[in-house]
């Protein structure tokens, strides 16, 4: 009986949800509406509903009830995240699984406090549109299967209603001249962005363009992966700041001509978190910058720094941009090293496949490397990096074939297992 | 308009307690009123807050979570909360989805 008249209570919430919904009502009245209407059937006593901007790669608050004024109005999101939320699907996660979500341990203590209990991604037509999150029921009871599903169907409205609004605004944005100040504005960007970049290869005389080249090297990978343009620019963009918290290390200890001490190493390290300070308040078009800086010299295998995070808990771009940076460490002369041939670097990047790199991140470098390699892709994107006699060192390109195979062999037969050894090391 | 309604509707019986009464716009999105003005009396003093529902049929989902909120703004500020003249069958809801967990009928 009792069952009965929370189906009948909810599905009355149901109906009223997809009324408003084609209403076409005022967007945000109807979100606010929305969450009213969920919290309602079920007797929930706090939760938001967010939109996700593809753009800032961001969940954007657009209702909030009992949270309190000081929960995250804007929460970012890592490669990895959405990656996640795109193979979950619509289906509500229970917070305590949530928890491996890179955005959630940025979050963690602040959803604790709030004592959130399910956090829903809105999936619509394979994109993430948005988010719900929800707290305890009033009753304090756990959710039940039988909540969740009402709270999937109520979320597939929700996800529409929002789908919807995104198109509009994207035939809004086409229009000519929103299109040109979009532009002015990206070029602007841009154009700070290479100037940061240029003041951080400046303190480091002897890795003189190591920031743009690591940018470089990042947006191949990215356009490697099939990535759009926008993101493939966000890559770049990361990579040319990655090394930003340089900015406040003592030249001395950069510009060392030698190995540095244990203590001048604790402050090199110090970089990327400073680099994510720096980098953090300013409000970046594209993807996660400031994380990029902050984890790019994490290692799959848990032995990096400044968190010695594991695999899934390295956003993707910092994985991207960690291979770009330790290839061109490799690749280029340092005070007290010098440049490694390119067989053997490539060798080096697929035996570390899996430990400190991402296998599927090398896999995609390498190949734009066998294209360039094979005449395939005439943009001589490497060459120009790294000069057209390295690239012409006998035997790459078999080389890099070889390494391909292992990394993701098409039959058993030709699996050659990777060797052991240790990553290559970087600044 | 609702502003007027809600301030018209509602009485105060004493600094420390509060009637308000939940009419029929609670189960809309102007229902939000009612929390600005729970929320107002609160600041103003009040320590007792009664929502009467002599006015108010039946609850929706959007009523529910504006009580919700009622609850929260209330337990945030240590006031209590409690719902009069309620019918039989939103007793039974409020019962339902736990609310009388939080407030007394009286
Ligand atoms: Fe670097
Ligand atoms: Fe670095």
């Amino acid at each position: 009986m009792l069952h009965e008249h929370k189906l009948i209570h909810a599905f009355g919430a149901l109906a009223e949800l997809g009324q408003e919904i084609t209403n076409r009502n005022n967007f945000q009245e109807t979100i606010r509406t929305s969450l009213h209407l969920l919290s309602g059937a079920l007797g929930i006593r706090r939760g938001a509903v967010a939109r996700y901007s593809r753009f800032g790669h961001e969940l954007n608050m657009l209702a909030v009830r009992g949270l309190g004024e000081d929960f995250p109005l804007s929460l970012l999101l890592t490669g990895e995240d959405e990656r996640q939320f795109l193979s979950n699907g619509m289906a509500p996660i229970d917070i305590g699984e949530a928890q491996v979500l890179p955005f959630f341990q940025v979050h963690n203590v602040s959803f604790d406090q709030r004592r959130l209990e399910l956090f829903v991604p809105l999936v619509v037509r394979d994109e993430i549109v948005g988010a719900i999150f929800l707290g305890e029921k009033a009753t304090g009871e756990i959710y039940t299967s039988y909540d969740k599903e009402i709270i999937c169907a109520m979320g597939q409205h929700i996800g529409v209603a929002i789908a919807q609004r995104n198109l509009m605004a994207e035939i809004e944005r086409h229009s000519e001249e929103n299109r040109r100040l979009f532009d002015e504005m990206r070029s602007t960007y841009h154009d700070t962005v290479k100037a940061f970049a240029a003041a951080i290869d400046c303190k480091d005389k002897y890795t003189e363009g190591h920031s743009v080249r690591v940018g470089k090297f990042s947006e191949i990978i990215a356009a490697e992966l099939g990535w759009g343009t926008e993101e493939v620019e966000g890559a770049a963009v990361a990579g040319y700041l990655h090394d930003v918290g340089k900015l406040t290390v003592e030249r001395k200890i950069i510009n060392a001509p030698y190995r540095i001490n244990a203590k001048e190493s604790a402050e090199l390290n110090k970089h990327p978190a400073v680099g994510y300070e720096i980098l953090q308040p300013i409000h970046h078009p594209y993807t996660d910058v400031p994380l990029a800086a902050k984890y790019h010299h994490e290692r799959l295998d848990g032995r990096g720094y400044p968190d010695g995070l594991y695999d899934r808990e390295i956003p993707y771009i910092a994985k991207i941009v960690n291979l770009a940076d330790s290839f061109d460490a490799m690749t280029t002369d340092r005070p007290y090293k010098a440049r490694r041939p390119a067989n053997d670097v490539v060798e080096d990047l697929t035996r570390n496949a899996g430990k400190q790199f991402s296998p599927e991140i090398v896999t995609a470098f390498l190949s734009g490397m066998l294209k360039e390699l094979k005449g395939e892709d005439r943009t001589k994107r490497f060459r120009r990096l790294l000069g057209r006699d390295y690239m012409e060192a006998e035997g790459l390109a078999t080389k890099v074939k070889y390494a391909l195979n292992e990394l993701a062999p098409t039959t058993p037969m030709t699996y050659i297992a990777a060797a052991g050894s240790v990553g290559s090391q970087t600044n | 308009m609702i502003t007027d309604t809600a301030t018209a509707v509602s009485a105060q019986l004493s600094t420390e307690t509060s009637v308000i009464y939940a009419g029929d716009y609670l189960n809309k999105l102007t229902g939000e009123q009612i929390e600005y003005e729970c929320r107002r009396r609160i600041d103003a003093g009040c320590t007792d807050l009664i929502v009467n529902f002599s006015k108010t049929e039946l609850v929706n989902s959007i009523g529910i979570s504006i009580l919700l909120g009622v609850i929260d703004i209330a337990e945030k500020n240590g006031a209590k909360v409690a719902f009069s003249d309620v019918n039989e069958t939103t007793v039974e809801l409020f019962d339902m989805l736990g609310l009388t967990k939080h407030v007394n009928i009286v």
